[in-house]
């Protein structure tokens, strides 16, 4: 009796092992925080869209790797003449549009022109700025001529806004993305899925996966539960860090909490009184205990920062110790500075749980030197419009998370509302500059220009809280762009 | 009857149309530019003013209002500004889910509260009464996000029985769609319930003190026989009345319970369209939910009127 | 219902009202729950075991213990001591809100039963508009526009509360005219504000009682609904819907943080609506109908 038992279980255990074998799961379920507006990388700044379509859908003239490096995608090869102001791109040999047309050159000054021109509804319009013309010399080769040169050049054209689509399919976009990626849009249940299938015609390997599926959730309880029950396989960002140790516990999930380019900072109003006065900004500096949020507000995951650049970049200054967490000296600095009776004022907080909970605690912690924040919570409507544009907000929670954006700090009409010439200085200088060393050397001097004015309370480096199912392999730790590549993912057992 | 029916339905119209003036006239001061919003804090003003231009904010208010009214009364509900997709596909996408959903929560509740209803009534005043109608007072105390909190943890959580959230369509089959309902259904049928059965019971009652019933009685007839054949029909009435607000209820007032078990319905779709700033959105399907509510009002009336011809009179 | 149901209360004194409500076991039990509400509310004013501005990071997440009897929440603060005080945000809200919709909606109701006609039909048709809309959608959309917190809440759940008053009292104003010491007021030349004011209100004000109690335990279930959306009450003040949207992300760690709130909000609710039963049968027995 027992014999045959066994011999009957061994017998299943080798077919289960078999058909596991021959048949590796390719499909693939992703959780996703929030549903994308529409699915035009080159038509709107919402993250959600490139966390669907970037480098799965559509892809560049070059495209930013796991790593965050610059790699050829479309374009094969590229030369640079010497005056650093005419790139010559040549194009990949059979790449497609999912429609089945061919990518030629003349795709490319169409995408170019169309993102810079006048009648464009690019989000990041400035990417393209120093772009004087574009040409197709032939049918595989581009040419860029740019007005000045830039450094950042390669890396602008590699952004998700930079994307190359089709004159015949760009307005469409929106609701039928047709790019040239290894995976082409399928379907979209708005509210819930949007779903990716393999794309036959690909230029490239072919990815593992056969079809993809991005499931939206709103809900940090309910991702935490969708999570557990294996209704998705990956949550690359999980939106409740404070489930995150469930996870760990489980063996049947891989947890790996990797960086993002989101610092999360106190931004402060510098033209509003009081904070216009830097030893009132100087007092909020000292008032922070960033530790005690990231604990309370992050559940311990994140780093701290003192400056408005990410930590794991080579050119990072670490600066956390310029104001460490001092009450009595922040409460010494607002006397001196003439509010000994304390301060008053709003603090805005978008929608997100680090600027909420974020937010909570700072107004607490602001309490004990004698800074009594309101809290004011808003939606990202109407902060973009109170906050972002009309200036109208003392402090405020937000994580800046493109990549390499301390030059926000030179616009003039940006809304730190912070001028210093000196730091314009900076940030000309490294927009003409191509060297690897010098740019280093000008993002340090950048960091300490805005530490030294104080300019936001800089509180730490968003982490990116990635669970997914412990057979999956090739998932991206860290989140260089908003993206989530799935092209090298796979299923292992 | 007829004169009755065509005056209210000139009611309904009018009400539709203050309903739309209303709606209109409060999303015009939401604050938030929707362009704005889609583009983002790097966008520059120019790239935002072509969406406006794009998206149709830049016509006078008056016209905006007129051109929407117009549209609406050719069954055009506009296009969604995020979603470029037109209102009326978003709606039937949705309106899979929740209608459904108000369906399978209004049949749940139906089943257990009727028949307590009858149960209580048909006993009333014994311990049993005392004790079910205690029980309908926590069911209408309990909130029914925090009910549904508790279902998640127990059947999605800890047993697996069913997905924690989620709706996989119905194109897999009844069973999954089923599956994925089933929880919502009862943390909203639950108050509904409870509500349902105290009313069924109190019709009930009321209609056993009516005179006819009472002579039915009097003639002899058994209080079962009395109550299954006479009190009942009678009792209908406003018990449906309730089942028509109910279900109106359940098909907007679910976006609590949708963002737990992040369903993918009407509720979710106008709440995130609030968020969004996707103003077309949200005052289309909320002028559709008016309507639905006012439809089955209209209904509610038509059939009190039958029932009851004096009423046909009252209102003028 | 025949107007001699409605005003038992003309005929009722004191005394024998008293030994009714003592001998009603619903209005008993729903009494002790409501006070015991309140005044857990009133002394959170002066006393609560813990502050609940401050944080202690440290200490969050903590089990119920007898320094904390219900726990710590994520940012270390007393369970216990947030649901005191947020006792005394759902009494306020849910409280101002009734008294919104009795202000405004009770003069209305009353007006449009002593004119009838025209204006009692624009009055009764603006509040079927107002029906029907979904409720907690619009206090949404209103609290979209006006920013999330306590006063928007309450204006919110406030202006719901208008016709519902309009409604109850337009219906039993109507059954108290053709009275004959209406009659009588009339014919001795009293004003139609005169009369309502002096007669119609007096005897219309226990079914707006009960009307009352009601609507206020629907508030607190609104007002908690709202907080769970996060457009209720702001922190520093804890909310009981605010307390249960924090614990929902933490129900696999720290389920316990759910529970207080939870039960809390019942028991205010469930309180609240045996006192407007038993209210409605001590005030008016013979209009008792069983619910």
């Amino acid at each position: 009796m027992t014999t045959r038992f066994a011999v009957l279980g061994a017998i299943t255990a080798s077919l289960l092992a078999t058909s596991a074998v021959l048949a590796a799961r390719t499909d693939l379920a992703i959780g996703m925080v929030l549903e994308p507006p529409h699915l035009d990388p080159t038509a709107g700044a919402a993250a959600a869209i490139d966390e669907v379509v970037y480098a799965n859908v559509f892809e560049g003239l070059t495209r930013i790797g796991r790593d965050g490096s610059v790699q050829p995608a479309l374009a094969e090869t590229w030369t640079i003449a010497d005056d650093g102001l005419t790139y010559t791109f040549n194009l990949r040999d059979g790449a497609t549009f999912h429609d089945g047309t061919a990518l030629d050159a003349g795709d490319v000054v169409f995408s170019l022109d169309r993102a810079r021109g006048d009648e464009t509804t690019n989000a990041q319009k400035t990417l393209f700025e120093a772009i004087a013309s574009v040409e197709a010399t032939n049918d595989d080769t581009v040419v860029v001529t740019l007005s000045r040169p830039q450094g950042s050049f390669l890396y602008n054209m590699g952004w998700g806004d930079a994307v190359i689509v089709a004159p015949e399919s760009a307005d469409d976009n929106k609701e039928n993305p047709v790019g040239t990626g290894p995976f082409k849009f399928t379907n979209w249940a708005k509210g819930s899925a949007v779903q990716l299938d393999r794309y036959d015609g690909y230029w490239g390997e072919a990815p593992a996966l056969e079809t993809v599926t991005f499931r939206f959730i709103p809900d940090a309880a309910a991702a935490t539960s969708a999570m557990l029950a294996g209704d998705v396989q990956a949550f690359p960002n999980l939106p409740a860090p404070e489930s995150i140790p469930v996870f760990e516990a489980d063996t049947r999930f891989n947890v790996v909490i990797g960086s993002t380019e989101g610092e999360t900072i106190l931004s402060t109003n510098n033209a509003k009184p009081p904070f216009d006065n830097l030893k009132v900004r100087q007092a909020l500096a000292h008032a922070i205990d960033r530790q005690a949020i990231i604990d309370g507000a992050m559940f311990g995951l994140g780093t701290p920062i003192g400056t408005h650049f990410a930590p794991h970049h080579p050119a990072y200054v670490e600066l956390v110790e310029t104001y460490e967490y001092d009450p009595e000296k922040s409460k010494a600095l607002l006397a001196e500075a003439g509010f000994a009776d304390g301060i008053k004022g709003t603090l805005k907080l978008p929608p997100p749980s680090y600027a909420r909970r974020g937010g909570e605690i700072i107004a607490s912690q602001l309490r004990e030197v004698g800074i009594d924040m309101e809290i004011v919570p808003v939606e990202w409507g109407q902060w973009l419009e109170q906050v972002f544009k009309a200036k109208d907000y003392d402090l405020t929670i937000v994580s800046h998370t493109e990549p390499n954006d301390i030059g926000i700090y030179a616009r003039d009409d940006y809304y730190f509302q912070y001028a210093n010439a000196d730091f314009n200085a900076v940030m000309e200088e490294l927009d003409s500059t191509a060297n690897e060393g010098r740019r280093y050397e000008l993002f340090r001097k950048a960091q300490e220009i805005i530490t030294n004015d104080a300019v936001n309370g800089y509180l730490f480096q968003l982490a990116k809280n990635g669970v997914w199912d412990a057979k999956l392999e090739g998932m991206w730790e860290n989140s260089p762009v908003q993206a989530n590549d799935v092209t090298g993912v796979r299923w292992v057992d | 009857m007829f004169a009755y029916a065509a005056r209210r339905l000139l009611t309904v119209l009018v009400t539709l149309f203050a309903a739309s003036i209303i709606i209109f006239a409060v999303l015009q001061v939401i604050p938030g530019d929707p362009a704005r919003l889609m583009l983002g804090i790097n966008a520059t003003d120019d790239a935002v003013a072509n969406l406006r231009e794009q998206l149709g904010l830049n016509a006078p208010v008056y016209a905006r209002y007129f051109n929407w009214l117009a549209d609406m009364a050719r069954g055009d509900f506009g296009v969604s500004y995020t979603y470029s997709a037109p209102v009326r596909e978003l709606v039937g996408e949705r309106i899979v889910v929740s209608l459904p959903l108000a369906i399978l929560a209004l049949t749940l509740s139906t089943l257990v509260a009727i028949p307590v209803g009858i149960f209580t009534a048909a006993r009333h005043g014994t311990a049993t009464d005392t004790a079910a109608m205690a029980a309908t007072q926590f069911g209408i105390a309990i909130p029914n996000f925090w009910f549904a909190l508790l279902l998640v943890y127990i059947f999605a959580i800890t047993l697996r029985w069913v997905p924690a959230g989620g709706f996989p369509g119905w194109e897999d089959g009844v069973l999954p769609g089923l599956r994925a309902l089933i929880l919502p259904a009862i943390a909203l049928a639950l108050p509904q319930a409870a509500i349902l059965s105290r009313v069924t019971r109190s019709a009930l009652l009321e209609t056993m003190r009516e005179d006819y019933i009472r002579t039915a009685r009097a003639k002899g007839l058994p209080q079962r026989r009395v109550l299954w054949h006479h009190a009942l029909r009678n009792a209908l009435i406003p018990v449906l009345t309730i089942m028509g607000l109910q279900f109106a209820f359940l098909l907007a007032g679910t976006i609590i319970i949708e963002n737990v078990f992040y369903l993918p319905g009407l509720g979710q779709l106008v709440f995130q369209a609030i968020q969004r700033l996707d103003l077309i959105v949200v005052q289309s399907v909320v002028i559709l939910l008016v309507g639905a509510v006012i439809t089955v009002n209209f209904f509610v009336d038509l059939a009190y009127a039958w029932a009851d011809p004096r009423l046909r009179h009252r209102t003028q | 219902m025949s107007d001699r149901d409605l005003i038992a209360t003309e005929h009722d004194d004191l005394g024998q009202l008293f030994r009714r409500a003592l001998r009603n076991r619903s209005f008993l039990i729903g009494l002790i729950i409501t006070l015991v509400v309140i005044a857990v509310a009133m002394i959170s004013f002066v006393w609560t075991p813990y502050d609940v501005t401050k944080l202690t990071i440290a200490d969050r997440l903590k089990p119920p213990s007898a320094h904390h009897w219900f726990g710590t929440d994520h940012f270390g603060r007393d369970i216990a001591s947030m649901i005191m005080e947020g006792a005394r945000n759902s009494i306020a809200v849910a409280l101002v809100a009734v008294a919104i919709g009795t202000v405004i909606g009770v003069p209305v109701g009353c007006w449009a039963a002593a004119k009838r006609g025209a204006i009692d039909e624009v009055l009764m048709r603006s509040s079927d508009v107002v029906f029907a809309f979904p409720a907690l959608l619009s206090a949404v959309m209103i609290t979209a526009i006006l920013g999330p917190g306590a006063i928007n809440a309450i204006i919110a759940i406030g202006i719901f509360n208008i016709p519902v008053f309009a409604r109850v009292a337009r219906g039993a104003a109507l059954a108290i005219w053709p009275r004959e010491f209406i009659l009588a007021a009339r014919a001795s030349g009293k004003s139609q504000a005169r009369i309502t004011l002096e007669h119609i209100l007096p005897n219309i004000a226990n079914l707006l009682l009960v009307q009352g109690t009601i609507q206020f335990s629907l508030g607190i279930l609104a007002e908690a609904g709202l907080s769970y959306v996060g457009l209720g009450a702001q922190p520093p003040n804890p909310s009981w819907g605010r307390m249960l949207s924090e614990a929902q992300t933490m129900m696999a760690v720290a389920p316990q943080m759910a529970i207080a709130p939870g039960v809390a909000i019942i028991v205010a609710v469930l309180g609240l609506n045996l006192l407007g039963d038993g209210l409605r049968d001590v005030l008016d027995p013979k209009l008792r109908r069983e619910r």
